[in-house]
């Protein structure tokens, strides 16, 4: 049994309810942190555990927080980004319905660290039941002391403040947020300057996942280096993947990082095996935006070696033959699903989430859709699969924000691996047209 | 007092070094150098604060950040929105990869953009026009719909044809900074995203005019110049008036001796050296209400200028010149010559090829 950081009480009755939360440990760490620590001591902590941005990027935490600026008279604010919105992402909405007082207690001890006297959670307004969650564990809090004017007669004034957003894919990336938290457009800011030295009403400010957020609870009650201890490499601690598609068990499961691929795709502690009398096609490893691979390449990388789940084995191998942890967003495909459909489809959640304010994304998620839109029913040519690489070449690293990256990497990596794929729907209309055709020629597993 | 010397930063762009003050971009410093070498922009707007990074036309590649950290920028740079840092190299024109990706921001802004400049009343003088010509290619991959909207009327001055549009927002930033209050806006998302107004609201307020001086296209344009002239039969003045709304300072537009239309002057990059007022702009056409101060300089090479001046004045446009640059290329051929051309003609090919060729010239 492997160690669960996030998701050890989740199981536990009435969890979501400050008494029992209590019972179970909660809001000692903000006791020691608030009354034991200086913020800068909980920073060297969190810098210690060596935890990463589980938003998707996977940039260190605790190096994120040392940038922040700190100028004197103007107020800092921590913002936990909890819009989530990717497609085959769903462990931020998992935590905040389960345990809403492990997000609280970590948004008081990083506004601790931080020295943020406002602090907001950002909440997708889809989840309308989880901010109800959310508003009514702040109450509970406050009314035990551990939020509001002076924490626990430290001194220390927090208020929590929870945003919720229009529904927004955009508002996910940290300066469309911001803008979108202060009552403007979605749009993503053009960088520098970054967050860190204007964010939020262009003050300091740090922006992090909920699931980053929920683990400092953990990290101060039991020290930097113990999380370091857990994981591998420079992938520390435990990490949320919610996984979906074609497996026996999908959910969302706390696995250690350093977990192999293959243990975790196929072990009954956790996805439980491709559905029952099929075989593995294709893996999107952390949320639709990073490139998708064969099964194979997903279990072994390109030398052979075993493939764990941590952000350096996921990735090894570079855009060629390799994917990215991201947000964790498992999605399996066995041999029933269709390449260029499911490509299809991912491209058309860009191009509806794409904020229209650079031409290269604006344009060129219209466009991929359509091209995709027209193979996909039987009206492609073979020159639109070279056209597609293109078009996502140009998109790629053009952009204001990563949306377009997010957009042009499924693309480009669905035509690296399953070129034929596509070739056959383009030569075969009236066959990949039909109603739960299938692909013949895939490699499974 | 000790004698303050402002830094000032060296920058390389396209192999030209300039010197700029420290917060200067990378176009404003590759402006100074001049227009061989200045990246295109079609969002960013010098006197619109907070304009600029939309676009992407500008994109440069950063050889170098700075001297103290020579290592290159990942990706390209939008130059409208990078400070410069001291020691900065720059490739602009000079790079591939630059120039290539400047042909796919010209594909995509016309991906969806009509194309009807022989009814457009900004042909001449688009910025879309210039930047496709200059950075562009001349084909076309798309084969899709493109994108269209409902016709809005949003005031009396000012036309609005959405699809035109490329959304540089630089019409949000005139509203916001130039006039009282703004009622358009950007609605919408994505490629259906559009420049409206709030609902049932008109634009109309002393300076409202502007917006179509700084639109890049012919999505907005002045509903009393409509479909009145090709902007190349007209010829621009500079002309003034006392005015106490605005500077009074304006470019009269004359076929024959009638006025018919008033715009605010612009620099050599298309951008205003002073915002006018709606009065000075849609309703003082006529000559007795200005003082006329000359000519306008109108750029040789911009077609403004077409039959107005001797040909012998007309300097050749730059991107001949360009052109042939960049395919111009020393012959490298160590085969040896061959003079005599005994054994060529012994070939199947050469006796064919004769044959057509004495065919022809017998006719």
């Amino acid at each position: 049994m492997s160690i669960k950081i996030l998701t050890e009480h989740c199981s536990t009755p009435g969890i979501e309810t400050f008494e029992v939360y209590r019972q179970k440990g909660g809001y000692v760490a903000v006791e020691k942190a608030v009354k034991k620590m200086t913020p800068e001591e909980v920073v060297e902590e969190v810098k210690k555990s060596g935890v990463r941005g589980r938003g998707g990027a996977g940039f260190p935490m605790g190096m994120k927080w040392s940038f922040l600026a700190k100028p004197e008279g103007i107020p800092r604010y921590l913002v936990c980004n909890a819009d989530e919105s990717e497609p085959g992402t769903f462990k931020d909405h998992y935590l905040m319905k389960t345990i809403p007082h492990l997000l609280i207690e970590g948004m008081i001890i990083s506004s601790y660290a931080l020295g943020a006297n406002k602090s907001f959670i950002y909440v997708r307004g889809e989840l309308m039941y989880v901010i109800r969650i959310l508003e009514k564990a702040i109450e509970e809090a406050k009314a035990a002391g551990f939020l509001g004017k002076n924490i626990l007669g430290s001194g220390y004034d927090l208020e929590l403040i929870i945003q919720p957003g229009g529904g927004a894919y955009i508002c996910g990336e940290e300066t469309a947020l911001l803008e979108s938290l202060e009552g403007k457009r979605g749009n993503p800011r053009n960088k520098p300057p970054f967050p860190a030295v204007k964010g939020l009403y262009q003050s300091p400010t740090v922006v992090n996942n909920v699931e980053s957020i929920a683990t400092v609870s953990w990290i101060i009650n039991n020290g930097g280096e113990a999380y370091a201890a857990v994981g591998v490499g420079k992938s520390t601690g435990t990490k949320l993947i919610s996984a979906s598609g074609h497996i026996n068990k999908p959910g969302v499961y706390e696995i250690e990082l350093g977990l192999s691929c293959d243990e975790f795709l196929n072990s009954d502690e956790y996805c439980g095996g491709v559905r029952t009398g099929h075989r593995l096609k294709a893996v999107v490893a952390g949320g639709s935006s990073v490139p998708i691979v064969p099964g194979a390449l997903f279990l072994k990388n390109a030398n052979g070696e075993d493939r764990l789940m941590s952000y350096e084995s996921l990735s090894d191998g570079g855009f060629a033959t390799g994917t990215m942890l991201g947000s964790g967003g498992f999605i399996a495909f066995d041999e029933t699903a269709c390449i260029v459909r499911n490509t299809w489809n991912f491209s058309r959640f860009y191009e509806h989430e794409s904020c229209g304010q650079c031409s290269p994304c604006r344009e060129g998620t219209g466009w991929m859709q359509k091209v995709l839109n027209r193979i996909e029913h039987g009206k492609g040519s073979m020159s639109d699969i070279d056209l597609l690489v293109d078009v996502s070449k140009k998109i790629e690293g053009n952009t204001i924000c990563p949306l377009g990256d997010a957009a042009a990497w499924p693309v480009a990596s669905a035509i690296r691996h399953f070129r034929d794929e596509f070739e056959w729907h383009i030569q075969h209309p009236l066959e990949a047209t039909k109603a739960g055709a299938v692909y013949m020629g895939a490699v499974l597993v | 007092m000790e004698d303050i010397k402002p830094v000032m930063f060296k920058v390389t762009v396209d192999g030209v070094e300039v010197e700029v003050a420290p917060g200067t971009t990378i176009i404003q410093a590759a402006r100074k150098i001049g227009p061989e070498v200045a990246p295109p922009a079609m969002c960013y707007y010098e006197p619109l604060k907070g304009s600029g990074g939309k676009c992407r036309a500008c994109l440069v590649k950063v050889t170098a950040g700075s001297a103290k950290d020579p290592r290159p920028m990942p990706k390209l740079v939008a130059s409208c929105i990078t400070p410069v840092q001291d020691g900065m190299i720059v490739e602009n024109f000079t790079s591939p990869q630059v120039v290539e990706a400047r042909k796919g921001v010209v594909e995509f802004l016309l991906l969806n953009h009509p194309l009807d400049c022989p009814v457009c009343d900004q042909a001449g003088e688009c910025h879309l026009q210039d930047f496709a010509f200059e950075n562009g290619t001349s084909t076309t991959r798309y084969e899709e719909e493109r994108r269209t909207f409902e016709k809005e009327d949003i005031g009396p001055f000012v036309q609005l044809h959405m699809t035109r549009c490329v959304l540089c927002y630089r019409c949000v930033y005139t509203a916001d900074q130039i006039t009282d209050g703004r009622v358009h806006g950007v609605m919408g998302r994505g490629d259906h995203a559009e420049i409206s107004t709030y609902i049932g609201r008109a634009i109309d307020n002393d300076f409202s005019g502007n917006v179509i001086d700084v639109c890049p296209v012919g999505a907005l344009t002045d509903k009393t110049y409509r479909f009145k002239n090709r902007v190349w039969f007209s010829k621009p003045v500079d002309a003034h008036c006392e005015c106490d709304k605005c500077c009074g300072n304006v470019q009269l537009w004359y076929r024959g001796d009638e006025v018919i239309r008033v715009t605010a002057r612009k620099n050599e990059w298309g951008e205003v050296t002073a915002f006018i007022c709606n009065t000075c702009r849609f309703e003082k056409k006529k000559t007795s209400d200005w003082v006329i101060e000359g000519p306008t300089k109108v750029n040789r090479a911009s077609v403004i200028s077409a039959n107005k001046y001797g040909s012998n004045f007309i300097k050749k446009p730059d991107f001949a010149l360009k052109l042939a640059e960049s395919q111009f290329k020393n012959i490298d051929d160590s085969r040896p010559y061959v003079n005599d051309m005994s054994e060529i003609k012994q070939s199947e090919d050469y006796k064919v090829l004769k044959q057509i060729n004495d065919s022809y010239f017998k006719k």
